[in-house]
């Protein structure tokens, strides 16, 4: 543009550029947004110095501050380490959940902890309560397979049961309808005999028939009385607990086609004093021994 | 010539009439308002009437007054400011395990000391109760006086009568101060700009230091800021409130009230005529102009126009264009006239806080009179003193013990081996107090089937029914507690239970309602 057009109303300078008659007025920008995008500007270049910015051959620039979100969170994690360290090797050395219950400070640490543990790591199969699902073991009641101390615990923890830990726990509750070791209706006068065991009323004839198998066979883990064995992992027959279900096609079902949960082990992705911490928690859900 | 839409109808505006608008001249020739009163070249430049749209601000000069408002001015700038930067300061023992500063708002550690009250996260309503007695408060005294409020101790105010004086001591008076603005660039002129603004800067960091006291303990922060060892926080709210106290005490001052502030509008609408405001007195002033020596003053107004309330205006308005929404009632428009009606030997207070109304009575020959209670007024101090009395009550009755009882939900009940139901609660017990203090848990029930109950503690034996806990000063304790029903008993859905909490010592007791079930509904 050689010649400036000026606008008549307003008096500024037009940019000569026209649409359907109107012609845009050459206004200068706002002061307050220049100001702003020369702050922008000065400011982008103290950010390249002070953060990283330009990428190079190898690697890129890391600024003079040398700054890095993921040394950040280490250093966090690792303060927040230092920080529990204390009562984390407490926990280490604890013998008897008495020991932690004398210590109201150390419980709390222990309960939190092990509340988080848990919910990360537990509550998928045993619920967030610890209430435990059709084949997953409540953890808030007081029966247990394999033992409620606080040691008994910690043991489930380290070695899983019937998981691939060399010294996992191992029991089994065979298939005896499904191998042909029982025919159907011995198994039918067993579940009778169970039924009536645990306190409920049952055709004692059938029970009658079925004594003699339960001595030979189911004695041996579930013990005569049937109060089954934590050092086996056989759980009680006459108490009001039933992993699987105690109603009569229940118990068909469990002796025809037998039981075998899994427990993993966590040795491999808990430390020592985590499982001890996750061990008080589940202890004090209302279970523990 | 000085009506204006609104406050045309009102009767006193008919006495306005044209001004005198001729002047004597004095020995040097400048223009005499009266013997020996100049005439001020002053002009509202923010007056409303005057003012564009989209108009770039205008300076403005102050004129230094002095007066009984100026020195009140000059005595609460000193109270409030005082306050504000000494009270971190103070110290208030506690005991151990907390601080002792008098006022802190500690967000760390979740608490809001105020000397002897302590108030925990979960009593923030006494926080509303404060907000809702200042609110009325300045509704009472706005009601009453005016705008008392944005005159004396609104810190815009405050800051911006700091500022100007800061600025009055290192460039000079209205008139110099003007002079220099105009003059050239030259290194007087940069000396003392540069002063001028390192000074307000200074002032400006200081007011944002001590906001983070408040919220710090001040004598462990106060080297960390110098240090570069306080948390990032701190320096962010130091940074803001330096910039905000640097722009809006500095350059942007009357701005604020006029364009950015809601309150002058509120306050328009709490005023009335018989309201307290700074009052050019049209019955007494008009018609104005000005006066030569030896003239008689009958049949003319005591007004000699020679603008020394324009020029001693901070907020750039004319006051005898009567109340407006720009004036903030700082009075120093008073102090300049009463100057000026000593100097020609008429009366003070030609210009003084007055009512609309008494205006009005006096243009119809009656007694002014004073109308402090009125219906707006009663109202409002109705609501302060109610609102007051239950603070006081709620501050002198505060309990200092607080329970809460959560209910296991995952599960909602146990069946235990033997048949027997049990419910876990999570029993959180608050020890507002500074010592450690023992507690007594108990579960009572109207049902009798609840007396069958058996509780159970993790951590804690229960001896008698009861369960005694230990809980630290300043502290929350949290317990697990389990409620068994044996199997024998008989089993409604729900039973209604309560735990009671009592301070073994004081006897001060809790309740907290909860339900103890036994099926899945």
């Amino acid at each position: 543009m050689s010649d400036k057009e000026i606008d008549e109303p307003t008096g500024v300078e037009t940019t000569g550029h026209e649409w359907d008659g109107i012609k845009e007025l050459n206004n200068p920008l706002p002061r307050w947004w220049l100001i702003l995008l020369w702050i922008s500007v000065v400011w982008s270049v103290v950010y390249w110095v002070l953060m990283p910015s330009w990428p190079g051959i190898t690697g890129y620039f890391a600024g003079v501050r040398n700054h890095s979100e993921r040394a950040n969170v280490d250093a966090a994690l690792a303060a927040l380490d230092a920080e529990r360290s204390v009562q984390m090797q407490q926990l280490l050395t604890v013998a008897s959940i008495d020991e932690v219950e004398a210590d109201p400070q150390l419980l709390q640490f222990a309960m939190n902890a092990g509340a988080s543990l848990f919910g990360d790591n537990c509550a998928t199969c045993h619920g967030a309560g610890g209430q435990g699902f059709r084949g997953y073991p409540s953890l808030v009641d007081d029966a247990w397979l394999w033992g409620g101390t606080l040691d008994d615990i910690e043991k489930t923890l380290h070695h899983g049961i019937r998981s691939t830990h060399p010294d996992t726990r191992i029991s089994i509750m065979l298939a005896y309808g499904e191998t042909g070791a029982f025919s159907a209706d011995q198994i039918d006068d067993l579940v009778e005999y169970v039924v009536h065991i645990s306190g409920r009323d049952a055709d004692m004839e059938a029970v009658a028939r079925a004594e003699t198998n339960f001595v030979q066979l189911c004695a041996a883990c579930h013990g005569a009385d049937g109060k089954g064995d934590q050092l086996q992992g056989s759980p009680d027959l006459t108490d009001a607990i039933w992993l699987y279900g105690g109603e009569r096609k229940d118990l068909q079902e469990t002796l025809y086609y037998g039981r075998a949960g899994v427990m993993p082990h966590w040795t491999e992705r808990l430390t020592d004093e985590q499982i001890t911490a996750l061990a008080v928690y589940v202890h004090s859900l209302g279970g523990g021994e | 010539m000085f009506t204006r839409s609104g406050a045309a109808s009102k009767e006193y505006w008919s006495v306005v009439t044209e001004p005198n608008l001729e002047f004597a001249r004095n020995a040097d020739g400048a223009r005499e308002a009266a013997a020996g009163v100049a005439v001020l070249d002053a002009a509202p430049v923010n007056s409303a009437a005057s003012r564009e749209l989209y108009k770039k601000r205008e300076p403005i000069y102050p004129k230094r007054v002095h007066g009984k408002f100026r020195a009140l001015k000059w005595f609460l700038l000193f109270a409030t400011l005082g306050v504000y930067y000494l009270l971190p300061w103070v110290r208030w023992p506690r005991g151990p395990n907390e601080p002792d500063q008098a006022v802190l708002v500690d967000f760390a550690g979740g608490r809001f000391y105020f000397f002897f009250i302590e108030i925990w996260p979960s009593e923030l309503y006494y926080v509303t109760g404060l907000l809702i007695l200042a609110a009325v408060g300045l509704f009472l005294a706005t009601a009453l006086f005016g705008r008392i409020w944005c005159g004396y101790a609104c810190p815009q105010t405050v800051w911006t009568d700091l500022y100007i004086a800061a600025e009055r001591l290192i460039e000079g008076d209205r008139n110099r101060r003007m002079r220099l603005a105009n003059a050239p660039w030259s290194f007087d002129k940069i000396r003392k700009k540069a002063m001028k603004h390192s000074v307000w800067l200074a002032i400006a960091a200081a007011t944002g230091g001590a906001w983070v006291f408040y919220f710090h303990d001040a004598p462990t922060i106060l080297p960390q800021i110098f240090q570069g060892t306080a948390p990032g926080s701190a320096y962010l709210f130091i940074g803001i409130l330096t910039f905000t106290t640097y722009m809006l005490a500095g350059s942007m001052r009357e701005q604020v009230c006029t364009y950015m502030c809601p309150w002058p509008r509120i306050q328009a609408a709490l005023t009335d005529e018989e309201t307290l405001q700074v009052t050019y007195k049209v019955d007494r002033g008009e018609p104005r102009g000005g006066h030569k020596k030896g003239e008689p003053w009958e049949g003319r107004g005591d007004c000699i126009d020679c603008k020394a309330c324009v020029a001693a205006c901070p907020m750039g308005i004319d006051i005898r264009e009567g109340a407006q929404l720009e004036c903030i009632n700082c009075a120093l428009c008073i102090d300049a006239c009463n100057d000026i009606m000593a100097k020609v030997d008429r009366p003070k207070g030609l210009i003084a806080y007055d009512t609309d109304k008494n205006m009005a009575r006096r243009l119809r020959g009656e007694k002014p009179a004073m109308r402090l209670i009125r219906s707006r007024t009663v109202f409002y101090g109705g609501v302060f003193v109610l609102v007051s009395a239950i603070m006081l009550f709620g501050l002198l009755n505060r309990a200092t013990m607080d329970v809460n009882v959560l209910r296991d939900r995952t599960p909602p009940f146990v069946q235990l081996s033997d048949g027997s139901i049990r419910n876990a609660y999570t029993v959180k017990i608050v020890n507002k107090a500074n010592v450690e203090r023992e507690f007594v848990v108990s579960l009572e029930s109207a049902d009798s089937i609840a007396s069958a109950l058996q509780m159970q503690a993790i951590g804690e034996t229960v001896e008698e029914g009861v369960l005694r806990v230990d809980v630290r000063g300043d502290d929350v304790r949290s317990i697990r507690v389990f409620a068994t029903l044996p199997p024998a008993t008989e089993r409604p859905a729900s039973i209604p239970v309560t735990f009671v909490i009592r301070d073994a010592a004081s006897g001060e007791e809790m309740e907290n309602p909860t339900v103890f079930l036994t099926e899945r509904r």
